[in-house]
C-alpha cells in the first residue's frame, strides 16, 4: 500500500531510551495506547510506559488457536497480531451517538461530545497502519464523514513498529501491506538485538515525528545498522507463515457464487462473528434508539455489528442472508473482492487474526484457495 | 473536544402538519422542513431516514412533488415496530428526519422518450413524484404509462391521483388487483403481463419499476422480451438500512451498498445479482 516516501535520517535508538520517547509524547499531552499482556494474551490497552509492553513475551498462534508464553527474550516487540487492533481506540465498539430530550410537542436532539484524548498508538505492525487507512476510506473518504473517528484518527500519533518476525498465521507480503511500514506513521522503528546491544532503528514519517525526534538528539544510524534492517526485513518478507495468492481473485470470487465449497465450510462455521470483530478493516455497525425509563430522553448508540448475525440483513419479515454459507460466503467475497469495487483495495491486511481466534480454526487463504483450485468458470 | 463537524447520524425534528389514511395498513404523514435548516431539495425517487422518539430509524421515499418541496409527504405500510410506531403519530407530533439520500429515477435521462411506470403496492409510493414531475414536464416527454397492481381494490394507494391521472388524455394507466371485490369493475391478475400491452415504442422508452423483488424481476424479464435495454430500466432495490450514509454495511449487495449506490439502479448494473439467492 503506497511507496515508502519518508526522507527523513535514520537514527539509533538505544532500547534503554525507550521510555525517553514515551514520556516525551505524554508530555506532549498523549495517552499512550500499546501492547501489553492481559488475560493471556497480548491486548491494547492504555499502558504508562516501557515496562507495560510484553517483554520477554511472546506466543504462537494456529488455526483456532493462540498461547502465549514467555521466551525470555529483552525484546520488546516479539510477538504479531493478538486479538485487539487499533480500530476499538478509532472507532469505538460502543459509542453514543447524540441524546434527545422531549421538548412541548417535539424533541431536541444533542450531539454527543466525543471525550477521547490524543492517542499515541505504539507498537502499529505496518498491516495494522494499512487497515486504518483502509478505515479512512470507510469514515471519511466519501461524501459523508464520522466526525468521532475524523477527530480521534487526527489527533493521533502512530509509531510503527516494522514487523521483523512474522507470526506463523501472516500473509502481509500476500497482501502487499508489509512487513515494513511504508507510509502513513509519524515514527517507525525497527529493533535490532544483537549480542553487544539492543537498539530500535528510528526513522520519522511527518513532521510531527520529526520534531519529537529531533527534540531526542539520538545519533545517526550507520550503514552497518541501516544493512542490518534491510536483512531483517527482506527476511521477514520471506519468512511469512501463510500465503494468499491475490492474482485476479476478486473475480474469482464473484465467478464461484454458487461454489459447493460454500456450503463445506458452512458445516463448519458456527456463525459466531469472532472473525469480524478481531478483523482490522471490517467497519460493520448497528445503531440502537433507546429511551430511559420516564419516555423523556432518548439516546442513539452506535455499536459494532456483524454480517455474521441474523438481524444483520433482516427485512420485509425474512433476512436476505439467512444461511451460514451465504453469510461466509459474504465475508470472504467482501473481504477478497467486492471491497475492491468499493474502496480501491482488499479489505484484507493479512494479519491473521481472522485465523487465530476462528473457534473452529477456518482459515480465509485456505478457504480463497480452495476455491481457486477447483474454479467453476476458470478463464 | 468538541465534535467541530455534526455528525451525519444527527437528527432533525419535524412537525407533522397532516396525517392521512391510505387504507386499511397504509398512510401519509405530512411534514414540514423546519426553516432553520435552510431550504429542502431532493429529487424524485431519494429516501429519508425517519425517526421515531425513542423506537428506532427506518428508510422511508419521499412521497410528494419534488417541485414543491416546502412539504413533503411519507407514504408508509405498517409492517413491524418502527412503521407502527409512525402510524400511531398525530397532527402537531414530531419525528426526526435525516436526509435525502440515494439515487433518483432517471427523469432527465427519460426525456424525448415514452416513460413506462411499473409499481406494485406500496411501490408507487417511490415513484409517486417521478409521475408527479412526468405531467409537469408533460411536453418533455412521448407516452407516459402507468402501470399499477394492488392487491385488492381497497387496498389501492393515492386513489384521488389514481382518479384524475385516469381521466387524463395524456397519461395512460392501468390498475390490476390480484383479488376483486363486488364493485370492482377493472382488470384482475397480477400486474406484470401488462407490460406486454402497453402502448410504448421498445426502442425509444425508459421503464421504471418499483415493488416487491420478486414482482421487479418479473417486470424486468416482460420489459426485457419486450426489446427494451438493459440500461433503460430503473428498479428501486430495498435493503435493511442503519445509517443510509455507507458506512454500516447493512445495506450491501454484493459491491453495491443500496443506500448510496442505489435505491434505484439502472438494471445492467444489478442484472448478474438478481434472483440469485442470499446475495
Ligand atoms: C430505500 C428504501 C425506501 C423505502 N421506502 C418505503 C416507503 O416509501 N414506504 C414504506 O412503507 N416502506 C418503505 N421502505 C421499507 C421500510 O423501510 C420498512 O418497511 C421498515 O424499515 C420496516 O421497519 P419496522 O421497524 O416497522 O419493521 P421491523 O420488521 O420491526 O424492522 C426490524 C428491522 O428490519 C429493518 N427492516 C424491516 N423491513 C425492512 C425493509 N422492507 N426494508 C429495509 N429495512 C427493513 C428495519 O430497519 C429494522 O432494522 C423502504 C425501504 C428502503 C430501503
Ligand atoms: S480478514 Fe483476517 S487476515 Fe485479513 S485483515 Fe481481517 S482479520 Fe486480518
Ligand atoms: S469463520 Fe470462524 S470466526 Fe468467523 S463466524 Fe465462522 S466460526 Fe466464527
Ligand atoms: S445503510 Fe448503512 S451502509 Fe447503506
Amino acid at each position: 500500500m503506497g511507496e515508502a516516501i519518508s526522507n527523513y535520517a535514520k537514527r539509533i535508538l538505544p532500547s534503554t531510551d525507550l521510555d525517553r520517547l514515551l514520556e516525551a509524547l505524554q508530555q506532549k499531552g498523549y495517552t499512550l495506547v500499546g501492547p501489553t499482556v492481559r488475560e493471556n494474551a497480548i491486548v491494547l490497552e492504555e499502558i504508562e510506559g516501557a515496562e507495560d509492553l510484553p517483554v520477554g513475551w511472546t506466543e504462537t498462534q494456529e488455526a483456532g488457536s493462540y498461547k502465549l508464553s514467555r521466551n525470555g527474550s529483552e525484546e520488546y516487540f516479539d510477538f504479531a497480531s493478538g486479538p485487539h487492533s487499533f480500530k476499538k481506540y478509532l472507532f469505538p465498539p460502543r459509542l453514543k451517538l447524540w441524546q434527545a430530550k422531549r421538548h412541548r410537542a417535539g424533541f431536541k436532539v444533542e450531539q454527543e461530545n466525543d471525550q477521547a484524548p490524543s492517542y499515541a498508538f505504539i507498537g502499529v505492525r505496518s498491516c495494522d497502519l494499512c487497515a486504518i487507512e483502509i478505515q479512512d476510506k470507510v469514515f471519511m473518504g466519501d461524501s459523508y464523514v464520522d466526525p468521532v473517528y475524523k477527530e480521534r484518527r487526527e489527533k493521533a500519533f502512530i509509531l510503527a513498529v516494522n514487523c521483523t518476525k512474522p507470526g506463523n498465521l501472516c500473509f502481509c507480503s500476500s497482501m502487499d501491506t508489509g512487513p515494513k511500514a511504508k507510509s502513513g506513521y509519524d515514527l517507525a522503528v525497527t529493533e535490532q538485538l544483537k549480542e553487544s546491544e539492543h537498539v530500535f532503528l528510528i526513522q520519522a514519517g511527518s513532521e510531527k515525528g520529526h520534531e519529537l525526534l529531533e527534540a531526542l538528539e539520538l545519533a545517526d544510524a550507520d550503514e552497518g545498522a541501516v544493512e542490518f534492517e534491510n536483512k531483517q526485513l527482506e527476511d521477514a518478507a520471506t519468512s511469512m507463515g501463510r500465503f494468499l495468492d491475490t492474482h485476479k481473485l476478486p473475480s474469482v470470487l464473484k465467478n464461484n457464487f454458487e461454489h459447493p465449497r460454500w456450503e463445506q465450510i458452512a458445516d463448519r462455521c458456527l456463525s459466531c462473528a469472532n472473525c469480524t470483530l478481531v478483523c482490522p478493516t471490517c467497519f460493520c455497525h448497528t445503531v440502537e434508539d433507546t429511551t430511559d425509563l420516564t419516555g423523556d430522553v432518548a439516546e442513539r448508540w452506535r455499536q459494532w455489528d456483524s454480517c455474521f448475525t441474523g438481524d444483520f440483513t433482516y427485512f420485509a419479515g425474512g433476512s436476505a442472508r439467512a444461511s451460514t454459507k451465504s453469510r461466509y460466503r459474504q465475508w470472504l467475497t467482501h473481504k477478497l473482492s467486492t471491497w475492491t469495487d468499493q474502496f480501491g483495495t482488499f479489505g484484507c491486511v493479512g494479519c491473521g487474526r481472522c485465523i487465530a481466534w476462528c473457534p473452529v480454526g477456518i482459515d480465509l487463504t485456505e478457504e480463497a484457495a480452495a476455491i481457486r483450485a477447483t474454479d467453476l468458470v476458470s478463464d | 473536544m468538541i465534535a467541530a463537524l455534526a455528525s451525519p447520524m444527527l437528527t432533525t425534528p419535524w412537525p407533522i402538519i397532516k396525517t392521512h389514511r391510505e387504507n386499511s395498513d397504509t398512510f401519509t404523514l405530512e411534514l414540514e422542513p423546519p426553516e432553520s435548516n435552510g431550504p429542502f431539495a431532493f429529487k424524485p425517487g431519494q429516501f429519508n431516514m425517519l425517526y421515531v422518539f425513542g423506537v428506532g430509524e427506518i428508510p422511508i421515499s419521499i412521497s410528494s412533488d419534488a417541485g414543491n418541496p416546502e412539504t413533503i409527504l411519507h407514504t408508509t405500510r405498517k409492517v413491524g415496530t418502527v412503521t407502527n410506531a409512525l402510524g400511531e403519530l398525530r397532527t402537531g407530533d414530531s419525528i426526526g428526519i435525516r436526509g435525502p439520500f440515494g439515487t433518483n429515477w432517471p427523469v432527465e435521462e427519460a426525456v424525448g422518450k415514452d416513460v413506462v411506470i411499473v409499481a406494485g403496492g406500496i411501490g408507487l409510493a417511490p415513484l409517486r413524484p417521478a409521475l408527479l414531475h412526468l405531467l409537469e414536464h408533460r411536453r418533455q416527454y412521448k407516452n407516459v404509462i402507468l402501470l399499477y397492481g394492488s392487491r385488492t381494490p381497497e387496498e389501492m394507494l393515492f386513489r384521488k391521483d389514481l382518479e384524475k391521472w385516469s381521466s387524463q388524455l395524456d397519461i395512460q394507466v392501468y390498475v390490476t388487483v390480484d383479488r376483486a371485490t363486488r364493485s370492482w369493475r377493472g382488470m384482475v391478475g397480477v400486474v406484470t403481463p401488462l407490460v406486454h400491452r402497453a402502448p410504448f415504442d421498445r426502442k425509444n422508452a425508459v421503464a421504471m419499476v418499483c415493488g416487491p423483488e420478486i414482482m421487479m424481476r418479473y417486470a424486468t424479464e416482460e420489459l426485457q422480451r419486450r426489446g427494451v435495454p438493459d440500461d433503460m430500466i430503473y428498479l428501486s432495490m430495498e435493503r435493511n438500512m442503519k445509517c443510509a450514509i455507507g458506512m454500516c454495511g447493512h445495506c450491501q449487495y454484493s459491491s453495491e451498498f443500496i443506500c448510496k449506490d442505489g435505491p434505484v439502479f439502472s438494471y445492467d448494473r444489478i442484472a448478474h445479482l438478481m434472483g440469485k439467492n442470499e446475495v
